[in-house]
């Protein structure tokens, strides 16, 4: 991947929303087992906050998880200073302001269904990683 | 509706009108005796049920949601059919047809009339005004909420149960509170006079005004507020709002029209089946008059549910039955418990009584005997409802008293009072009344497998309705548990079946230091948040390496993760160790500059410190910095650890002080600054007796005497304040620091997870004597490990933040945001009392709006 080159033709998508796979950060600003913030590109004036979390699977192997950062219960862009761990088999991560967990997986709140993160696919290609957003 | 046009009418085999608790727990019962029958639901409110009895938790932060007791996806779920807003306008019992003001029609093989009641508003002249409200359901509160945000002074109308509950809400809503009774005395039905007088007191000492023995004769335009009541006696009251709280009646009105029996003062009139006087049409809850009595409480109304349902299921077959109802109750009105049991008022014949009463205190106690004295047939409890289960077993299963029957409520000095123990409870004892649960059902769950409280209760549902059981709930549970010789768990989380104390053995023994090891080798699954600071913690108080170590960060708590303590807005607040509150003027110059350089807002703490906030993480290192360079360290506020040992000047200033308080202090707060532990510790030492650093609420507390100095242990301020004990007196300056190494090595290795010195104190067998033995008397033969434990600790102090701006890598996660420079967006200040605050959310509109301060644009960064 270049400089210049910060987009990826989007993949089929067959409803409604258009997305894009969008270079986000470099591989190394990631923490093992624990979180980091980064912003995403927006139109509009409000930042688009991610949180993105990377959980070591095997000595070799981890899981990177992107959800946003607003925390809608505590309302503040927190979510990424959370702990992760999880519950049953759900992969969560425990909201630092009231403890709240969210599914990493589809950002869904386990004590309270009205509340809900945005949950984003990611992947890392050459050493950046790339989230899927939706595009205006 | 277009006449031309027939209705269709929805064929339902059972039609319930209603869908309060009980209608709801009645459609519940029916669904579960039986799958396939259609069942329909016509809510005349807006949502589903909803939980009355905590109605007023509405005020102290609750949601319309939190109260909900259903959701249309579990009803549907259920395959029970419902409308909303529907209410019913026609019965005809020939044609066995409803029809509701929206035009829908239903055809019913059976009928339940779940209507519930209405509150009774006295005809007094002006009661119709708009801030005339009264309090039933979810839409009432609403208006409650919008008419107190208008008003300084409210007025409840009645002061029985649920007079005093709206009374807590307009409390809770900010108003200067008054309650109005026309009786001599609150509670006049479940509380005897003496018990009425002491409540009444206990109401007024928290701040709501009582009014007895007054009768409104009409409500007009006030002058110092909106409204005024004029009462018989022809005193007045002025206030903003009215809420009428007088009572119930049955809404009968339909049953009444439609030609059902009616009692004389309103109700429908029921049989032991719910049955009324149409074969096909029951009558449940606080509509229903069964001999003469109307049932206002949530457990009998479930009964009668069950009953109803059982006979439309079983017909003639059915086993349950409605035979009236105790009527006892417990609760808690604005924090003071009140009980009321059986014949409270002793009406009875020939009854006596024994009665208790503890004037500084406000506790009211007197239990009601029959004649012979060997049966429970009342109570009244107020100030202290503790014995209330007991009372209540007693009373409900005919248990024979003990010799002495007082014996049940005076205080116990010295010996433990005799409380009814699990097993002496008869199998058919109640347990849960809301819910109908035996100890028999209990027994038999955990028979079947339950192991454990919240099985038990999501099986047996007991304690899921009023919640008044729960304490006897755990009891009984406990002591099945423990008679099969099932340990009592004290797992801290689902990914390690231990307790933290069992945890830091593990870790001790086998040397682990990280937490990949201790949950693949004594746990399962990823870790929690609960589980991870637990291991944090213990890694530090056993072998202290840098909090974030690669290895040890996604353990933290985002406090020790970012050194700070984060605040509503996500940003940090700044705590320096400032040790026994002495600091000099330099230290002083600098912290107010940096305050002002980084438009910190200031506080001089609890603690003798000073704590800065709204400091954005991005700023931290360089507030940090300047701080190190200027001589401070890390205060360690952010951690359950250390945090100050308070102290006065002491002798040398002091007139009266007899040592070096202040020496003492800050050698202490040195020593023991660092040490990770269950929860936080605090310390204090005072010069002399006169306790001016107020040691005896501190976890550590030493006070000077002529002689050295007594050390006081495990008191607390907080939520449940404790007075330390008084551990061992008149000790040298190096007797006291090797205790109080012990002491707290001690803490840090048997403690539960958040567990203070006090709960821990509290909750140790053989409590101070026990501890006592063990640190001065070596009892366990420990104390060379407790000590070598804390050497530990001491040797290996570092200041975390130095470490941390010294190392490029954890400097790093002072980042907002790792691909651009610029700030959390959200963050918002406003000015207050020539300080910054957080701006609010609608503080926050406006400065969005402003041109020009748009949040600054996106510079992500070039990628390698």
């Amino acid at each position: 991947m270049t400089n210049n080159s910060t987009e990826i033709e989007p993949q089929e998508e067959p409803i409604i929303r258009h997305f894009k796979w969008i270079a986000i950060c470099k591989e190394s600003d990631l923490v093992v087992n624990s979180g980091i913030c980064a912003l995403a590109p927006t139109q509009t004036p409000k930042q688009q906050q991610l949180a993105i979390f990377t959980q070591q699977i095997s000595r070799q192997n981890s899981q990177t998880y992107v959800v946003s950062n607003w925390d809608p219960i505590g309302k503040a862009n927190v979510i990424s200073r959370g702990i992760i761990g999880s519950i049953d088999e759900q992969i969560v991560v425990s909201s630092p302001l009231y403890k709240q967990h969210f599914s990493l997986v589809n950002g869904h709140c386990i004590e309270d269904s009205l509340h809900r993160l945005e949950a984003y696919e990611s992947r890392i290609e050459n050493g950046v990683l790339l989230v899927k957003l939706p595009t205006e | 509706m277009n006449t031309s046009q027939q209705t269709v009418i929805k064929e339902v085999d059972v039609l319930v009108i209603g869908n309060g608790m009980v209608g709801h727990h009645f459609a519940e019962k029916l669904r579960e005796l039986s799958e396939q029958r259609s069942i329909h639901v016509l809510s005349g409110e807006s949502r589903l049920a909803y939980d009355r009895v905590h109605l007023s938790e509405f005020f102290s932060g609750k949601s319309a949601e939190d109260l909900a007791l259903t959701t249309d996806a579990n009803y549907q779920a259920r395959n029970i059919g419902f409308d909303l807003n529907a209410w019913v306008v026609d019965i005809n019992r020939d044609s066995k047809k409803v029809s509701t003001g929206s035009g829908a029609a239903y055809h019913y093989n059976k009928l339940v009339l779940a209507t519930g009641s209405f509150p009774f508003v006295p005809p007094i002249p002006g009661n119709q005004s708009e801030h005339c409200l009264v309090y039933r359901t979810i839409d009432d509160l609403h208006a409650i909420k919008a008419s107190a945000e208008v008003s300084k002074v409210g007025v409840v109308v009645g002061g029985g149960l649920l007079g005093l509950e709206a009374a807590n809400a307009l409390k809770e809503a900010g108003l200067t509170t008054h309650v109005v009774e026309f009786a001599p005395q609150l509670m006049a039905v479940q509380l005897d006079q003496d018990g009425g007088r002491v409540l009444r007191d206990k109401i007024t000492s928290l701040g709501v005004t009582v009014h007895t023995e007054k009768a409104t004769k009409v409500i007009e335009a006030g002058q110092e507020c909106r409204y005024r009541m004029c009462f018989a006696d022809g005193s007045f009251l002025e206030t903003d709002m009215i809420l009428f709280s007088a009572g119930i009646r049955p809404s009968d009105a339909l049953a009444k029209e439609f030609d059902l029996a009616i009692g004389e003062r309103g109700g429908i009139i029921i049989d032991n089946h719910c049955l009324t006087s149409d074969a096909n049409i029951y009558a449940i809850g606080e509509c229903a008059l069964w001999q003469q009595r109307i049932f206002g409480l949530v457990a009998p109304g479930y009964t009668m549910a069950r009953a109803a349902a059982d006979h439309i299921v079983n017909a003639e077959q059915a086993t349950t039955t409605f035979t009236g109802a105790d009527m006892s109750t417990k609760l808690k009105l604005m924090g003071v418990e009140v009980g009321s049991i059986g014949d409270a008022h002793a009406k009875q014949s020939n009854v006596q009584s024994y009665t208790y009463e503890n004037q500084p205190e406000g506790i009211y106690k007197k239990i009601v005997v029959e004649p012979q004295q060997k049966l429970l047939v009342g109570a009244v409890l107020v100030g202290d409802t503790s014995q209330y289960d007991t009372l209540l077993q007693y009373a409900l299963n005919g248990i024979e008293l003990p010799e002495f029957p007082e014996s049940l409520i005076l205080p116990s000095v010295g010996d433990v009072a005799p409380a009814l123990g699990a097993d002496a409870l008869p199998d058919a004892a109640v347990i849960c009344s809301c819910h109908n649960v035996t100890k028999s059902d209990i027994v038999a769950s955990i028979e079947n497998g339950n192991k454990g409280l919240s099985e038990v209760k999501s099986c047996t549902k007991a304690s899921s309705g009023c919640g008044g059981c729960a304490a006897l709930l755990k009891n009984v549970v406990d002591h099945e548990l423990e008679k099969r010789g099932v340990e009592v768990k004290k797992d801290i989380c689902e990914h390690f079946a231990h307790s933290r104390q069992e945890l830091f053995h593990l870790a001790q023994v086998s040397k682990i230091d990280d937490y990949e090891t201790l949950i693949s080798r004594h746990g399962k699954g990823l870790g929690c948040e609960v589980c991870k600071p637990v291991a944090a913690s213990i890694f530090a108080s056993l072998y202290n390496k840098f909090i974030l170590n690669s290895e040890h960060v996604g353990l933290q708590d985002t406090n020790d993760t970012y050194l700070g303590n984060m605040q509503k807005d996500g940003t940090y607040s700044i705590v320096p160790r400032v040790a026994g509150g002495e600091i000099t003027p330099e230290k002083l110059i600098l912290l107010g500059q940096v305050a002002k350089d980084y438009k910190l807002y200031t506080k001089i703490t609890g603690g003798q410190r000073i704590d800065l906030f709204g400091a954005r993480v991005e700023q931290l290192p360089d507030i940090w910095q300047l701080l190190i360079d200027g001589g401070f360290e890390t205060g360690h506020a952010y951690a359950k650890s250390l945090r100050t040992v308070k102290s006065c000047v002491g002798n040398t200033w002091c007139r009266y002080g007899v040592q070096d308080s202040m020496g003492l202090a800050i050698d202490l707060e040195n020593r023991y600054k660092g040490l990770r532990a269950p929860h936080k510790i605090k310390f204090a030492v005072s010069g002399c007796t006169r306790e001016c650093a107020e040691a005896q609420s501190k976890d550590i507390g030493v006070i000077a005497t002529d002689n050295g100095w007594n050390l006081y242990v495990c008191g607390n301020g907080g939520m449940k304040p404790r007075h330390g004990d008084l551990f061992a007196v008149d000790l040298d300056t190096k007797t006291l620091i090797k205790y109080t190494d012990r002491i707290l090595s001690f803490y840090a290795r048997t403690a539960d997870r958040l567990q203070r010195t006090s709960m821990w104190m509290d909750n140790m067998e053989g409590g101070l004597t026990y501890l006592q033995d063990i640190i001065i008397n070596d009892s366990l033969g420990i104390n060379d490990a407790l000590e070598a434990q804390m050497k530990t600790v001491i040797d290996t102090y570092q200041c975390e933040w130095k470490t941390a701006l010294e190392n490029p890598e954890s400097r790093k996660r002072f980042r907002q945001f790792v691909n651009s420079q610029a700030p959390d967006d959200n963050v918002m200040f406003v000015q207050e009392r020539n300080q910054l605050r957080p701006a609010s959310d609608t503080e926050k509109a406006k400065l969005t709006k402003q041109p020009g301060s748009a949040p600054s644009v996106i510079d992500i960064v070039e990628l390698a």
